[in-house]
């Protein structure tokens, strides 16, 4: 066991992964050199693996993706970074038109075995474009997985499994969970399921959905919760597309009462996907109506502090909407 | 190139120096509010400024169009936007004119001199730009549209298609590179494969030129022909401006991680506006004590600023929902 914070945790990961198998590489935007990326989650790797196999690429997010299709059509397991989630956008086009199908268009014959890894997420005074939560634009897409980790344990597992994956796997890190947190976590090798949410606390009131940086909250506010006497079972949805449908509805069932929480803005969301899979499949199992906490239905995170605290849900927030839930 | 060789007129040139040290002073107070906490950000055209307004002073505000870049304080000075106006988009101020407290700091953009608002995105303000001198030319208005991005930037699809459609419809565009070297820490080894950007241009049938961002005339020179040839339906020209970027990338960076000591001293030693200082005094166009004066002056005149911007009132929480839609909307 050793202390890792959740930037650490990724760091470790890809060291390990390259160490793994050589035909890993690395590259985004000033991921390589002396920089290691701007948050530093890359530090370290060009001193280790060279620089023909950790690389700065040139500022183009469209030819980030393309490049990294190419080189899984090849059999490379790359790994992209998008330095912002935010500056995913020019390169969705790839995203969606080639990587996502790549393995279903030519049944099989050639996959796109890579991770495209993405910093998300507000409350940074980041403004506009370094706070967004842009998973939802590629939630829906078949042949896509989308995950993020939100524990330092998961995020070093989790990692490594989307490295080995054959399936493309956009890999969402809460930028402010990097330092945020930290943990200890196993010096052996292990890898997290893509596939399946968790059930971080086991309760028997009320249901949380959430993950990020809400999730922090979530778990925060049901200890807060359970000195009150109601008790919170807490759900991480680790996969964002496909959702584990499975886990989602028996932790529906199990309460009836369910509260999904998240940053983003709720139309379109996948708070909004969570919600249908409920209600769909658990409908009469339910006590309450399935409440959604999200953003304001407004363009996107603004910088003047006033602004951003009005656009981002925050612990109280999270806490009276538990509240009002068990008390329905 | 000696500054009289601008063609301009002393009271003209000692008019852009000011803008030229203003903005150097306003930038050093912005890094100062961001140390303090008092902004979160500050992204910086240290070392580009006597090109900027260069640049700039060949277009007027009242016909012409800017769509800048982060780094572009020195040129939107010269379109009028105030010291106060800026200071109040770091600090998140309602009256911000540039995205009212809504953007991050050195988002320019100001509705009144014709400063178009910017997104972080790079280079998406390139199309854009197309729209604004298309817009131009079918409503056979007589301005010019000035755009700038950096030069790792010009990696963007979006770079490519802009050029490609000026090139199509001759728009009256001025595109810009600003180079310095640098795109935060990769180097322009890293980004491009050219040691000539300006050769873009050619294969987009439109015009590709060089200048040194430190040289004030040449600059103004060369952006007034570009202008002009604009205005006179002659269709898009890009110019490649060589600039330095004596600050790290940002204040959420440090460039003595990536970049050699004697590098930066040297370019901090061939600071621009040293360089123009010795030349406005050599010309005779400033005595030492009149640049002084100046600079006494300058400092007043941001202190002030400063208050006024900081007593400002902030936007309130409930703005987070206005101006979505027309009308309607949640
Ligand atoms: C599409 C997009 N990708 C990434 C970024 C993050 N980013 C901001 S500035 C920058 C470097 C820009 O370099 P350059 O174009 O040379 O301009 P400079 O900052 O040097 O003036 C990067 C990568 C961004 N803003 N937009
Ligand atoms: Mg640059």
């Amino acid at each position: 066991m050793a202390e890792k914070t959740y930037l650490e945790a990724i760091n470790l990961a890809i060291k390990e992964e390259m160490r793994r198998d050589d035909g890993v590489m690395v590259f985004g935007e000033d991921v390589g050199g002396e920089k290691g990326g701007v948050f530093g989650v890359t530090k370290e790797l060009a001193a280790e693996f060279g620089d023909e196999r950790v690389f700065n690429s040139p500022l183009g997010e469209s030819e980030i993706a393309g490049l990294a299709t190419g080189l899984g059509i090849m059999g490379h397991h790359a790994i992209a970074e998008f330095q912002f989630a935010d500056y995913i956008l020019p390169a969705v086009n790839q995203i969606l038109s080639e990587t996502a199908k790549m393995r279903y268009r030519t049944a099989g014959d050639y996959t796109a075995p890579i991770v495209m890894r993405a910093p998300y997420g507000g409350g940074v005074r980041g403004g506009f474009y370094h706070s967004q939560s842009t998973e939802k634009i590629f939630a829906g897409q078949p042949g896509l997985r989308i995950v993020t980790p939100s524990s330092v344990y998961d995020a070093k597992g989790l990692l490594k499994a989307a490295i080995r994956s054959e399936d493309p796997v956009l890999f969402y890190e809460h930028k402010k969970l990097y330092r945020a947190i930290k943990d200890d976590i196993p010096d052996e090798d292990y890898t997290v399921a893509l596939d399946k949410a968790k059930i971080v606390k086991e309760g028997t009131d009320i249901t949380v959905f959430s993950y990020g940086m809400m999730l922090q909250f979530v778990l925060k506010a049901s200890e807060k919760l359970e000195n009150q006497g109601i008790s919170v079972e807490v759900v991480d949805l680790v996969s964002l597309y496909p959702l584990d449908q499975e886990t989602i509805v028996q932790a529906a069932r199990k309460t009836g009462k369910v509260l999904l929480v998240t940053e983003d803005t709720k139309e379109g969301s996948i708070m909004n996907n969570v919600s249908s899979v409920i209600a769909e499949n658990a409908l009469f199992d339910l006590d309450a109506p399935i409440k959604i906490l999200a953003g304001p239905e407004s363009p996107s995170m603004p910088y003047a502090k006033n602004l951003e605290d009005a656009f981002l849900v925050n612990q109280d927030d999270v806490l009276d909407a538990m509240v009002e839930l068990a008390e329905f | 190139m000696d500054l009289k060789q601008s063609k301009l007129s002393n009271k003209e040139i000692i008019a852009a120096y000011k803008v030229i040290k203003e903005t150097r002073k306003l930038d050093e107070r912005l890094w100062q509010l961001n140390r303090i906490g008092k902004s979160t950000f500050n992204i910086s055209g240290q070392g580009a400024e006597v090109g900027q307004v260069a640049m700039a002073m060949a277009f007027n505000s009242q016909e012409d169009y800017f769509l800048p870049y982060y780094r572009d304080m020195a040129a939107v000075m010269s379109f009028g936007t105030t010291a106060k106006d800026i200071l109040m988009g770091s600090l998140g101020k309602k009256d911000d004119p540039a995205s009212h407290g809504r953007q991050m700091p050195n988002h320019y953009g100001d509705k009144a001199n014709n400063v178009i608002s910017f997104s972080s995105t790079v280079t998406t303000q390139y199309p854009l730009a197309t729209g604004i001198a298309l817009a131009l030319q079918v409503d056979k208005k007589p301005g010019a549209v000035l755009t700038v991005t950096g030069e790792g930037s010009t990696a963007q699809g979006d770079f490519h298609e802009a050029l490609n459609f000026a090139g199509v419809k001759k728009l009256p565009v001025v595109f810009v590179i600003e180079n310095n070297g640098y795109a935060i820490s990769t180097p322009n080894d890293q980004e491009f494969g050219t040691d000539d950007l300006s050769s873009r241009a050619i294969g987009y049938g439109i015009q590709g030129r060089k200048v040194d961002g430190r040289d004030f005339a040449e600059t103004y020179l060369a952006f007034k022909e570009a202008a002009e040839f604009a205005k006179a339906g002659g269709g898009s020209t890009l110019i490649v401006m060589d600039v330095d970027r004596l600050t790290a990338h940002s204040s959420d960076d440090d460039q003595r991680v990536y970049r050699d000591k004697a590098e930066i001293e040297e370019m901090k030693e061939n600071d621009c506006i040293l360089m123009m200082e010795e030349q406005l005094l050599d010309e005779n166009i400033l005595t030492i004590e009149e640049l002084q004066e100046i600079t006494t002056s300058i400092d007043q005149e941001i202190e002030q600023a400063t208050l006024d911007a900081e007593a400002m009132p902030d936007p309130e929480a409930s703005e987070i929902m206005t101006h979505i839609y027309e009308t309607g909307g949640h």
